[in-house]
């Protein structure tokens, strides 16, 4: 087992920093702006994420030498959508709340550019030890932009932080209200999709620097 | 002067290039040539000798929104005095405005300058004039009342991410004051859109401007009786002309905005095809939404649906209320957002007219439509240009077989 080494440290760190699927691939930005307007939904997402990437991958890499070139499309997918269908039911089991306010977008994860690319591009070609530890970054880089994302707009367009709990959310802390009297006020643009592109791409932008990539112009 | 010229040679040599404070060299540059003339001299062609820098050009289009100031000032102070019903001269009327509108400015310029210079220290490159114009624009586009750190927040947003992170000026896609306008009515809706915010009065005070009054009648009527049953306000012509309406503290005299009109196109700063297309464009659409609604809701053709009495607003009254001819006039004109080809302008200015006119009045939610009108626009005059260009070839080419 090669879990330590070098080689699987870059495989796992690649996807959270430099090669980060949202902000440098821009993959998956459409569950990125819409389960970003509180930070529980945000954790909720990536956990379901976590687990439907990482299976997903080891599962398709264990059967990848069986899988016919030609139908692997079709493979891959009844196997995410049965992994969501999963992650779907125990949110309805075990965290209604939540799943009703991520309503369809824990079913939208099929459609997840991430999901399909790391499979087509990762998994069909490297052992699951390997395709595991991938599957656990890129869905790591995926949820801290989407926390990072959340945790703002929730912060400065709600004024609340909530943390994930069995029902409605635990409310970590929000903002006084003597501030409220004193004159502050949310910024409402942040809760509308528009914010969401406006932090997200402030976060790339970030990201980018710290990553020193460049755009081809 | 020749003591202050010595002061920036001194000053100088600390922030030359190898010295331990040259990551100040942007700010001492910035100082230096607002006193004296750049000594840079071009290395390569085209080497045009004009006076007609880009520090004059924007100096120019701060001249021309000085009287838009001094009105808009007086108008606070007369709105307020209306509103509590006492009497104050004219001057005592204007000082009260200054106490309005001289924080906004100074925010505005502050955070203006702290993001231009923030840029041009990391960035290396000299501090640009731009963030000038639009700091002076910004606080005319806004209520008397407006919370002075909404406006350093606004502000900020409309510098950098109007025109920062597209390379600064010259390369934004957007007007960089339109944006911060844009910005603060999305995010803080309660300060700059509704009743209650643009005339200064007691507490609960509420004037509802010459848009809100066809956009919410209790009753339906044609926007001229709606105006004319409206006591609180004159909404006459001639009274929306002279601007003591309530409205942005720049928008109302439509007499000084004319002016500066004037100006600008004298200097040849600003293109009149696009303010002349603009009111085109905006008298065509209100003509046309006339029409509709004399069929459907005057005429004999009965079409039903709920009337609008937005539809009733005579072009001539669509020119005067709002902000239209402020936006015209100063920011659907601005050089590097707007088309560049002449055939381009025409359509340019024309569209922001059409749209202003279908904003406001098809959609009850923004009774002001002049704002996003201008930036949709800025978002397509480089499609518009590129056309125009490419037809310009296709015909020269066609007349050449």
């Amino acid at each position: 087992m090669e879990l330590f080494n070098s080689e699987s440290k870059k495989i796992v760190s690649d996807p959270i920093n430099v090669n980060n699927p949202i902000s440098l691939q821009v993959l998956g930005i459409c569950s990125a702006l819409a389960v970003t307007i509180r930070l529980d939904q945000a954790i909720i997402m990536t956990l379901a994420v976590v687990f439907v990437l990482c299976s997903s991958n080891v599962i398709l890499s264990l059967i990848r030498n069986y899988i016919p070139t030609r139908v692997r499309i079709v493979i891959m997918l009844s196997v995410i959508a049965s992994l969501v269908s999963v992650v779907d039911e125990l949110l309805k089991a075990y965290l209604y709340d939540m799943s009703k306010q991520l309503s369809v977008f824990v079913g939208l994860i099929i459609t997840n550019c991430i999901i399909m690319g790391r499979a087509e591009a990762f998994a069909l070609k490297h052992g699951p030890s390997k395709a595991f530890l991938d599957g656990l970054g890129n869905s790591m880089g995926y949820g801290l932009i989407i926390i990072i994302v959340s945790f703002f707009r929730e912060l400065f367009g709600a004024g609340t932080i909530t943390l994930p709990d069995g029902g409605a959310g635990y409310v970590l802390w929000s903002i006084p209200d003597s501030w409220y009297a004193a004159g502050y006020e949310n910024i409402g643009l942040l809760v509308l999709s528009p914010g969401a592109f406006i932090i997200l791409g402030l976060v790339i932008w970030v990201q980018r620097e710290f990553a020193g990539v460049e755009e081809d112009a | 002067m020749n003591l202050l010229r010595k002061i920036f040679e001194e000053t100088g040599k600390f922030v030359e290039k190898g010295k331990p404070l040259s990551w100040a060299y942007p700010v001492w540059e910035a100082a230096d040539t607002i006193f004296f003339s750049t000594n840079k001299q071009t290395s390569t062609g085209p080497h045009i000798r004009d006076n007609m820098d880009i520090k004059r050009t924007m100096f120019f289009v701060v001249i021309a929104l000085i009287p838009c100031y001094l009105f808009g000032a007086y108008n606070i102070g007369y709105l307020n005095a209306l509103a509590m019903e006492i009497d104050r001269g004219l001057f005592a009327n204007t000082i009260f405005g200054f106490s309005y509108v001289l924080p906004i400015l100074i925010a505005t310029f502050v955070a203006g300058a702290v993001c231009e210079l923030t840029f041009a220290i990391i960035r290396k490159h000299e501090v640009n004039e731009g963030f000038l114009v639009s700091c002076a624009l910004i606080p005319l586009t806004m209520p008397p009342d407006v919370p002075l750190w909404q406006v350093f927040i606004g502000t900020s947003f409309g510098i950098i991410i109007g025109k920062e992170i597209f390379g600064g000026v010259g390369t934004n896609i957007f007007n960089p004051a339109l944006t911060s306008r844009a910005f603060m009515y999305f995010a803080f809706p309660t300060k700059i859109s509704g009743d209650k915010v643009w005339a200064v009065g007691p507490d609960g005070y509420s004037g509802a401007t010459a848009l809100a009054i066809p956009a919410n009648p209790v009753e339906y009527d044609t926007a001229s009786n709606l105006f004319a049953a409206n006591t609180q306000f004159d909404y006459s012509n001639l009274n929306m002309f002279w601007g003591l309406i309530p409205g942005s503290i720049g928008e109302t005299n439509k007499l000084f905005i004319l002016l500066g009109a004037f100006f600008l196109i004298y200097c040849g700063i600003a293109s009149w095809r696009i303010m002349v297309s603009c009111v085109l464009g905006l008298v065509f659409t209100a003509l046309l939404f006339n029409l509709l609604n004399y069929f459907t809701v005057d005429g004999i053709i009965q079409a039903g649906g709920s009337p609008n009495a937005m539809l009733t607003i005579t072009p001539l009254q669509h020119i005067l209320i709002g902000s239209f001819l402020f936006g015209t006039v100063f920011m659907a004109t601005e050089p590097v957002t707007s088309s560049h080809t002449n055939t381009g302008r025409w359509i340019y200015g024309f569209l922001i007219g059409v749209l202003t006119v279908v904003i406001r009045s098809i959609n009850p939610a923004y009774p002001e439509g002049v704002f996003l009108a201008i930036l949709i626009m800025n978002m397509f005059a480089p499609l518009i240009d590129y056309y125009v260009v490419q037809a310009n070839i296709k015909m020269r080419l066609s007349r050449n077989v």
